[in-house]
């Protein structure tokens, strides 16, 4: 039993280590691990639009291995992070992007988490105000003189 | 006072309610293109029959014109193939293929057998010039202006319902435009 429970804690080991090498690529694009970093981060950011719930790191769709290419090319040509995005988000839109930004359409959901929080601050705060109001109200009730 | 209080919470629900059933039926596939009205990426590719011979988009300037974009691997545009030969039959606007990442001999063998709807291919071995056009699935037709703006973009197999219906008026309408220009 003890060597079934190591045995799961290696694999566990293995697959936490391991994580990092199953890029796509099969070969590195880059040989610089700074470059290298950069590439899979940016991939990791982009959504392929064929298979619209997968990165383009994860996806061997033909799409996702050009728009790698395009980010590799890029990187190369010395383009900055913000230069890639928004070479994608020019031809695909914002949808392609993995983490949206804030833009006009929708600032409303931004928003909401803090707009929902408000709301329900005031009206916690009203009815606390409220009901410390009737507390103060108790002692004039006539019931009150009973005990 | 007690009214507000429970018209506002029913109106947010409705509210909520509403966004939610319109989203149940759209479509998570239909990507909206950011390049409507916005000038066409320009390109110049080898004809697919004769790559010694470039098309490019800028020599289709002055006319309305339809770009399809096509390969012999993908099942929606065999589907649409019928279609488009009878849009071309109508001899509206050039259609223009672009051949995207196809095998050249594949593609020319589909249009000798089935026909040839264009006036001319481009052929996109690479995948770039699709990718500056926002390309994410074939088959997807792009319909540019005579100023060389994109006027509208039908992401799935042409039919001529959208034809009529979404190409057509935007056609005429750019040709009365253009034409009150000169």
């Amino acid at each position: 039993m003890t060597n079934g429970f190591l045995r799961v804690c290696l694999l566990a080991c293995l697959l936490a280590v391991g994580g990092r090498a199953l890029a796509i690529d099969t070969v590195a694009a880059f040989a610089d691990p700074v470059l290298q970093h950069r590439y899979e981060a940016i991939n990791r950011e982009l959504r392929c639009l064929v298979c619209q719930n997968q990165t383009i790191a994860d996806s061997n769709a033909t799409l996702a291995q050009d728009l790698r290419r395009e980010v590799r090319e890029m990187i190369a040509a010395g383009k900055s992070d913000d230069e890639i995005r928004d070479f994608m988000i020019e031809r695909y839109g914002d949808f392609v992007l993995y983490r949206p930004r804030m833009t006009a359409q929708n600032f409303l959901l931004w928003a909401a988490p803090a707009l929902l929080l408000l709301g329900g601050a005031v009206a916690v705060v009203r009815v606390v105000r409220k009901r410390s109001q009737e507390a103060d109200l108790e002692p004039e009730r006539p019931e009150a003189g009973q005990s | 006072m007690l009214k507000l209080k429970f018209i506002v919470p029913l109106l947010l629900f409705v509210a909520l309610g509403a966004f939610l059933f319109v989203g149940l039926y759209r479509d998570p596939r239909y990507v909206p293109s950011p390049l409507i009205g916005k000038p066409a990426p320009e390109f110049t590719l080898p004809s697919l029959q004769d790559a010694s011979y470039p098309v490019s988009s800028t020599e289709l300037l002055g006319q309305p014109w339809v770009l399809n974009v096509w390969g012999t691997w993908c099942a929606g545009c065999r589907q649409e193939h019928d279609t488009l030969l009878a849009i071309a039959r109508q001899r509206t606007v050039p259609l223009v293929g672009l051949n995207w990442k196809d095998d050249n001999a594949a593609a020319q063998d589909w249009l000798r057998q089935l026909g040839n709807p264009y006036a001319v291919v481009a052929e996109d071995r690479e995948g770039r010039t699709a990718i500056d056009w926002g390309v994410y699935g074939a088959p997807e037709t792009f319909l540019i202006g005579p100023d060389g703006v994109v006027l509208y973009k039908h992401i799935a197999p042409m039919t001529m319902e959208a034809w009529n219906t979404e190409f057509l008026p935007r056609i005429e309408q750019a040709r009365a435009a253009a034409g009150s220009k000169t």
